[in-house]
Formats: C-alpha cells, sequence, structure tokens
C-alpha cells in the first residue's frame, strides 16, 4: 500500500498531477452551483422589493 | 413536422432546455463519476509501469484526456459561435460562451501536470517548443474569449464578440495537433491514433480511453450546469424564471 | 475621379485620416519614444557587454517594436468613434471591409513605419551585427503589417470599451505570437549564418493572407460592436 502511495519513487509528481486535476475540476464543478444560487437569491430579492413597491 | 425537427426547435426555447438539461444533468455527472473511477484504477492500479518512465507515465492518465478535451472544447465553443454568428440561436450563444472557462481549466490542467510529467522525464519544468507553445497560446485564447464575453455590457452582443473572436482563434488549433508533426519537438509524437493501430500496450490504453469517455461526459455534465446558470440570468426578467425564483428555497436547493 | 465611386470614397478617406494624423503629429512620437525607451532598458538591465547584447538583439527591437505598435492600436478607431464619423463609415453603401483597409493602411504608414525607421538606431543601440540589419529590416515590413491588420480586428471587437488597453493586448498577443516567432527566428537563423529565407517566406505568405481576410474580418467584427 504505502508502495502504490511512493510510486517507486516519482509519488510527489503523479500525486501532483492528480490533486491538481481534481481540484480545478471541483472548482469547475462547483461554479455553476454558486452562480445559480446567487441568480435567484437576487432575483427574489428583486421580485420582494417590486411587491412591497406595489403594495405601498 | 419531423419529430426530430420540432424537438430540435423546441430545444431552442429556454424554459425547455432549463427542464431538459436538468434532468440530464446528474446522470452525466454519475455517468463521469463511475467511468472516471473505472479508468483510473485501471491506470492506477492494473496497468503496469513503464519500462522506460517507471510510475511516472501514469500522470498520462489526466494530461492526456486534459489536452484532448482542451482541443475539443474549443471546437465545440467555435462551432457554436460559428451559429450564433450566422443564426442568432440564443442557445447556441450561451452553450458557446459556457464551453470557455471549461476548456480554460481543462487546458490549464494539461499545461500544469505536463509541467509536473516534464520533470522526472526530460529534467525540466518548461521548454519552448511547439507543442507546449501552441498549448499555452490556446490557453490565452480562452482567457481572451473570457476577457472578452466579461467586458461588454450587453449579455448577447458581448456572446457574438467573443464568438468571432473564439472563431478567428481557430487557426491554432490544427498548430497544436500538428504541431509535434511539423516541428522538431521534445514533446513526444502521436501514439494513439483515432484511425488504425495505436503503439500503446491495451493493458495501458484502455484506462487511457476509458478517462477520455468520462472527461467528455464531464464537459457536457458542466457544460449543461453552466449554461443553465447562464440562462437563468439571461432571462432573469422572464416570467419561467420568476416562477423559479418564487418557489420555495428549499425546494430549489434539494432539485440543485 | 468621379464623386461618389467606391474609389472616390477611399481616396476621400485617405486624405481624411493623413490630414488628421499630421494635424496631430506630435502623437506620433510616443510609440517612438516608447520604443527607444524599453530597448535602452535592456543594456540596464543585461549589463553592457557586447556579446550578450549581440545576442539578444533582434528579439529585443521585435517585441519592443511589437509593443511600440501595440500601444497605438488604440487610435485606429478611436477618434472617429468620438466625433460619430465610424457609424457613419459603416453605414455608408461602400464595402466597409475596402474602408477599413485604407484606415489601417494609413495607420500603419503613419505609426509603425516610423519605428522601422529608427530600427537602424535600435540595433546599433544593441550591437546587432551589420549582415542582420538587412534580414531584420524585411522581417520588420512583414510582421508589422500583420500585427496593424490582425490588431485592427481586435480593436473592431473592443471598440468603444473604456479601458480596453489590457483587455487589446490579451488578445491581440496569443494571435501575433507566430509573427514574432518567424520574424525574430530568421534574424537569429541569419546572425547564426543558417538559411534564413523560409521564416520570411512564412511571413509573406500570412501577410498576403491578413491582407485579404483581416479587413473582411474587422469590418464584421465593427458590426457586431457597434449594434
Amino acid at each position: 500500500m504505502a508502495d502504490f502511495f511512493a510510486m517507486h519513487g516519482y509519488g510527489m509528481y503523479v500525486w501532483t498531477a492528480y490533486g491538481v486535476f481534481f481540484l480545478v475540476l471541483l472548482a469547475d464543478a462547483l461554479a455553476p452551483l454558486r452562480q445559480r444560487r446567487r441568480t435567484l437569491a437576487e432575483l427574489r430579492g428583486r421580485l420582494q422589493r417590486e411587491a412591497a413597491r406595489k403594495s405601498s | 413536422m419531423n419529430p426530430l425537427l420540432l424537438w430540435f426547435h423546441k430545444l431552442g426555447s429556454p424554459p425547455y432546455f432549463y427542464r431538459l438539461a436538468g434532468r440530464f444533468l446528474p446522470w452525466l455527472y454519475v455517468v463521469a463519476l463511475v467511468t472516471g473511477a473505472i479508468g483510473f484504477y485501471g491506470g492506477l492500479v492494473v496497468a503496469p509501469a513503464d519500462y522506460q518512465q517507471g510510475d511516472s507515465f501514469r500522470i498520462i492518465y489526466v494530461h492526456v484526456p486534459c489536452a484532448w478535451m482542451s482541443l475539443f472544447v474549443y471546437a465545440f465553443m467555435a462551432a457554436n459561435g460559428f451559429i450564433a454568428l450566422v443564426w442568432r440561436i440564443k442557445l447556441s450563444e450561451v452553450l458557446a460562451m459556457a464551453s470557455a472557462p471549461i476548456g480554460a481549466a481543462f487546458t490549464f490542467i494539461t499545461l500544469v501536470t505536463g509541467s509536473v510529467w516534464g520533470k522526472p522525464t526530460w529534467g525540466t519544468w518548461w521548454t519552448w517548443d511547439a507543442r507546449l507553445t501552441s498549448e499555452l497560446v490556446l490557453l490565452f485564447l480562452y482567457f481572451g474569449v473570457i476577457g472578452l464575453h466579461s467586458a461588454i455590457e450587453d449579455t448577447r452582443q458581448a456572446a457574438r464578440a467573443a464568438a468571432f473572436l473564439a472563431l478567428v482563434g481557430v487557426v491554432n488549433l490544427p498548430i497544436v495537433h500538428y504541431s509535434v508533426n511539423w516541428w522538431n519537438t521534445l514533446h513526444q509524437a502521436q501514439t494513439v491514433s483515432l484511425m488504425g493501430q495505436s503503439k500503446m500496450d491495451a493493458r495501458m490504453l484502455w484506462p487511457l480511453l476509458t478517462l477520455a469517455f468520462a472527461t467528455h461526459v464531464y464537459f457536457f455534465a458542466s457544460l449543461l450546469a453552466r449554461s443553465r446558470a447562464a440562462l437563468l440570468e439571461l432571462e432573469s426578467g422572464k416570467e419561467w424564471v420568476r416562477a423559479l425564483a418564487k418557489s420555495t428555497p428549499t425546494q430549489e436547493a434539494a432539485h440543485g | 475621379m468621379k464623386p461618389g465611386t467606391t474609389g472616390a470614397a477611399c481616396l476621400a478617406l485617405l486624405r481624411r485620416d493623413l490630414t488628421l494624423t499630421w494635424r496631430r503629429r506630435g502623437d506620433a512620437l510616443n510609440p517612438l519614444l516608447f520604443a527607444i525607451i524599453v530597448v535602452a532598458l535592456f543594456p540596464f538591465a543585461l549589463g553592457p557587454e557586447q556579446a550578450t547584447l549581440a545576442h539578444i538583439a533582434a528579439g529585443t527591437i521585435f517585441v519592443a517594436l511589437l509593443l511600440a505598435s501595440l500601444l497605438s492600436l488604440d487610435m485606429l478607431f478611436r477618434s472617429d468613434l468620438e466625433d460619430g464619423s465610424l457609424e457613419q463609415l459603416v453605414l455608408s453603401p461602400h464595402p466597409l471591409s475596402l474602408l477599413l483597409a485604407c484606415k489601417i493602411a494609413i495607420h500603419w504608414l503613419t505609426t509603425t513605419l516610423p519605428l522601422i525607421v529608427i530600427a537602424p538606431l535600435l540595433a546599433q543601440l544593441l550591437y546587432l551585427p551589420n549582415t542582420v540589419l538587412p534580414v531584420l529590416l524585411i522581417a520588420l515590413a512583414l510582421a508589422t503589417p500583420l500585427l496593424s491588420l490582425i490588431g485592427a480586428v481586435c480593436v473592431a471587437l473592443t471598440v468603444g470599451m473604456r479601458r480596453s488597453g489590457m483587455l487589446l493586448t490579451l488578445l491581440v498577443l496569443p494571435l501575433i505570437v507566430p509573427a514574432l516567432i518567424f520574424g525574430a527566428g530568421a534574424c537569429n537563423a541569419a546572425q547564426a549564418g543558417l538559411p534564413f529565407t523560409a521564416p520570411l517566406l512564412w511571413l509573406g505568405a500570412w501577410l498576403v493572407l491578413a491582407l485579404v481576410m483581416a479587413p473582411l474580418a474587422a469590418a464584421a467584427a465593427l458590426k457586431i460592436s457597434l449594434t
């Protein structure tokens, strides 16, 4: 098992490469979720303000 | 009317696309994760170590699929850009602009993993040979498209301008691909071919192809997610988006 | 020439641009000064050793001139945009690509040609061997119009943006890298005594392609940005 992680001496290179791959793609996967949530929250706020203006 | 043509027309409608993409999305992520896991298992555990490079060759399983994707996504972006410019189809504009950051991410990963692989193999983190330089130029092209798109106020005009820029930069794609044939490069030449014999051992090849498939599926998943988010913003004045916003927040979080 | 024809329109445009540039001829000094300063910085940074400077001379001059012309690219459409004549050009019945080709030609003549004229001076500053100078001048004569043409397409995409300076650089540089590689490569090959005609021919081929396609692309880009 330790051998697997050490990758016969190349461990640092291999795991850095795989780490970059996963981290960047994870960031890429999360970005649209955040944007969607933000857009809907902003829209909800705007609708609330419009409703308040109409009723006042 | 021909049902396929009808479906195609419907796809151009933002609320229809939003709902359809939302249904496919979880499945695409699942398929990408599962095939990715299989590919990584094959690449990290099953495949034997290379007789020259030892275990460092396993970086190929992240580097090469991302390199292939960096080119594929650009072509996809340029194709949608062309459709958007010629036929002014809103969905194509959205798809083209949503592809750009994903393509940039893949290109970035390609360059970094390539650099990390180059250190033990060639003894250097970087070299200005044709393949690496043209891939770096590709990254700058992506940044240019993203930068131009965010600099223009009107979203639709921004998409058209950025699509035009993407088309101008298409000339770089054959340069990246054929650079190893046209110039003397440090980067190795083609070993995997679409037609004909590939020069790689089968036990090393299948995880690579599996991961190529997984990254393609991931791209489409991420593309659909980004397109949905972009459509919400673009159409935020329309009734269907307002109805979506008004539905309870907990319901929203559940649908993801 | 009969007024109202495309030829007359082009001639009028050429004359107008030349007159306007002549009225602000002090502005033409700015890229020149910039190029000289950039080139002068290198002996300060790398030391005045003749061998070191001669080694990097061709490439440095190329980069300095490219950056200097990049700075002046923004001026291509700016004054016309501000006084509204750019929209008139777009609306005119004459082919926009032809009119833009005239504008680009005048722009190159007035901002970049002076840079090529001072290139021998810059070559002296960096101890470029005299045998390489003709190659440098030919390479510049081929690469700088290419930069103006490709740059015009990018300027057309960013016209009207207030802070477009950095974005313009980001857009142009990836597209101009091949011209730099081949232009400076030809000079470096000549300096090393190797054959240098191939990169120059490549530059020539790209220039011809750009001469035909860039005005069309710039016209399309301008129509996109101005809608």
